[in-house]
């Protein structure tokens, strides 16, 4: 048997640090396992919630912006189509967000108990959103059946999508977690990230109305093309909708490399911050 | 063999402030802080003075060697918690090092991340796997763990609905069913009925006896020593000694004396017109030194000291010793006796009785001619401690036989 030796020092540097995570995949698992298990208990509907919440959504937003507001579609796709392919990546988004910005202060006894690799708990809470998605996917299988629609063979991409998708939430959700354990201001500020992000993303809209605007000028596209889940919706719209128009490449590729960017700095910001979250939270 | 632990010149510090300037402070609170600063503090003093480091560990080393049982004791404050989350890495020191070898599994409260939707069954999985078990391990030991925490019953009944006691049995048969090199337990013997209490200390025996390390904090003296056959005391962050548990616990008894041995009585309004007043009370070994804690069984002596005012012909002094619950434990006097004014002691001495374990009130009263003239309830307190030397028979400490513990001889004739 091997013998685990472990050396502490103030500021060591854990070469181990990957390792270590992975040692305590266990735990991954079964913290989201909490998590799914929690999700629903105590309530009649149940699971027929990840269900419900986007597709009311769905239903208002196809109203809304489509027969109210005459949004465009893309090409001759039914505009809820439209909007499922949004919505669907954005509650994911969302709900990731929130639910891992909030993990650490959620999980603050374990945190103060045991050791374990911190990025566990951010990790661990997204799953939970991403067993939502599989679920609220049900919907956009169901439209396609209801206006008798085949997507075309960029659907095998969607995949690629969904992880960009996840790349945001746990960038953005690493951030905020750790300055969460610092500043609780944050607690308030998750809220409205996620209701103001609503408005300036893609979803109940084609991002063609902002890319292909005639009127619309360069830097302010480029300013919404900051917005990392431009690239994700925009993504899933093209992976979804068959021969619908091509991706606004300099666009996508400014929002997806946000996406890495926020994973990239929240990563180093939250292993920076780690080592003193059970002495201030 | 390396030691399993080895801590070398550790300190962890916190900074305490005194206001309530949070690090995220408000404008409003900033604004508010600098004006008040300003009218309280004409000098122009900031408020910096309001931070103060605290060191919650102080240059500590020592080391446990591999399969040691180790008790670390202290009192409140004194940085034992401090230390064993250091130990666990849930906090960083600030300087210092520490090596350990072997796998850690550290116990710092019980049930830790249980959650109150879940049912026992699946607690069970979830907590054993933050303690640091595998699903295999988990699963190989289920059935242990639930007859030991007896819940066979409630098992998928969710938590939340739990009794107080059922939660903790739960948590703790998780808890003992770790089999790390190296375990780390915080004071969570503290909870539960006496009788679980028993179980959990022979299972902790169990697991130490398979040779691994185990690292014990405990306001227990009894666990402790029961536990451990080594032992550190702390004090304000700072090691004082480290060695045999039998020794570390007597000097941990010795060095919380002092302020609790001697009681100063309050002076009546009317003392220089009462024939006398008592002043003080002070416990003492047999020897006179100052005793705060009186081992089980152990004699031990009660000094008075009172005035008089003038001279008294019949002068009785007298003590009473009364149990928590106001049940008169014993009430003792001296002979009527002709004393001339002046500065006197009385001394008590409790040789041959033995009371039971537990903290006693005393009461003292100075009377002439059956007339007391001077009475204080409530003195002074003195602790029977239940760690003994003296008594080895277990059943007579721990079993309910009264206020009175000696030695009772009994014969049996048969008749027929």
């Amino acid at each position: 048997m091997s013998i685990h030796r472990i050396v502490i020092e103030p500021n060591s540097k854990n070469a181990n640090y990957w390792k270590d995570i992975w040692a305590y995949k266990g735990l991954f698992y079964f913290l989201a396992w909490r998590d799914v298990l929690v999700r629903y208990k105590q309530t009649v509907l149940g699971i027929l919630w990840s269900v419900l919440r986007p597709l009311i959504t769905i239903v208002v937003f196809t109203v809304v912006f489509n027969k109210l507001g005459h949004f465009p579609s893309e090409g001759a796709i039914p505009y809820a189509i439209l909007v499922c392919a949004g919505m669907l990546p954005w509650q994911f988004f969302s709900n990731a967000f929130s639910e891992s910005a909030n993990s650490l202060t959620g999980n603050a006894s374990l945190l103060t108990k045991v050791y374990f690799p911190r990025l566990i708990i951010p990790a661990s809470s997204i799953i939970v959103s991403l067993i939502d998605f599989l679920i609220s996917f049900c919907i956009l299988i169901g439209l396609f059946m209801y206006y008798q629609y085949m997507p075309g063979w960029r659907i095998a991409l969607l995949p690629f999508f969904l992880l960009l998708a996840t790349v945001t939430a746990m960038g953005s959700g690493l951030l905020i977690a750790a300055l969460n354990v610092k500043y609780r201001d944050f607690r308030y500020i998750i809220p409205f990230i996620v209701q103001f992000g609503l408005y300036i993303s893609p979803v109940g809209f084609s991002s063609s109305v902002v890319f292909g605007g005639v009127s619309t000028p360069t830097g302010l596209k480029y300013l919404y093309a900051l917005n990392p889940m431009v690239a994700v919706i925009d993504g899933f719209r093209w992976a979804i909708i068959r021969g619908g128009p091509p991706l606004f490449l300099p666009g996508f590729i400014l929002s997806a490399g946000m996406s890495l960017f926020l994973l990239f700095y929240g990563l180093r910001y939250f292993r920076k911050t780690e080592r003193s979250y059970a002495d201030i939270i | 063999m390396e030691p399993a632990i080895k801590v070398e010149n550790l300190s962890k510090s916190y900074v305490l402030r005194h206001q309530k300037v949070s690090n995220y402070s408000t404008l409003r609170e900033t604004l508010t802080g600098t004006l008040k600063s300003l009218f309280s503090n004409p000098a122009g003093k900031t408020s910096a003075a309001t931070k103060e480091k605290f060191l919650a560990l102080n240059d500590v080393s020592f080391e446990v060697k591999q399969g040691e049982r180790i008790g670390i004791i202290g009192r409140n404050g004194a940085g034992k918690s401090t230390l064993l989350k250091v130990l666990s890495r849930i906090v960083e020191p600030d300087r210092g090092k520490i090596t350990i070898v072997g796998r850690v599994a550290s116990l710092l409260e019980v049930g830790t991340g249980f959650h109150p939707e879940l049912t026992g069954r699946e607690n069970i999985f979830l907590n054993g796997s933050i303690l640091g078990m595998t699903r295999a391990e988990i699963k190989s030991k289920f059935d242990e763990i639930v007859s030991f925490s007896e819940i066979e019953k409630f098992l998928d009944t969710p938590v939340k609905r739990y009794s107080s006691g059922m939660y903790v049995r739960l948590a703790f048969a998780v808890a003992a069913h770790l089999e790390p090199e190296i375990l780390i337990v915080d004071e969570v013997l503290a909870v539960g009925d006496a009788q679980f209490q028993k179980k959990c200390l022979g299972k902790m025996k169990d697991v130490s006896a398979e040779g691994r390390t185990v690292l014990f904090v405990s306001h227990n003296m009894e666990a402790v020593q029961k536990l451990c056959s080594s032992g550190i005391l702390l004090n304000k962050g700072e090691l004082i000694a480290a060695g045999g548990i039998e020794s570390i616990v007597r000097k941990y008894i010795e060095n919380n004396a002092e302020s609790s041995a001697y009681f100063g009585i309050p002076r009546p309004l009317d003392a220089d017109h009462l024939p006398g007043f008592a002043e003080w009370v002070q416990i003492e070994d047999e020897l006179g030194n100052k005793l705060p804690e009186v081992a089980i069984g152990a004699g031990w002596f009660l000094r008075v000291g009172f005035q008089l005012n003038r001279d008294l012909d019949e002068f009785v002094i007298g003590i009473g010793i009364v149990t928590m619950m106001e049940v008169a434990a014993r009430t003792t006097w001296s002979c009527p006796s002709r004393c001339v004014r002046g500065k006197y002691e009385a001394v008590f001495k409790f040789n041959d009785i033995s009371f039971a374990s537990g903290s006693y009130k005393i009461i003292v009263g100075l009377s002439e001619q059956y007339k007391t003239f001077h009475y204080s309830d409530n003195v002074a307190s003195v602790t029977i401690s239940d760690v003994s030397t003296i008594i080895n028979d277990e059943r007579m400490v721990n079993s309910v036989s009264g206020l009175i513990l000696n030695q009772v001889d009994v014969d049996i004739t048969r008749l027929s």
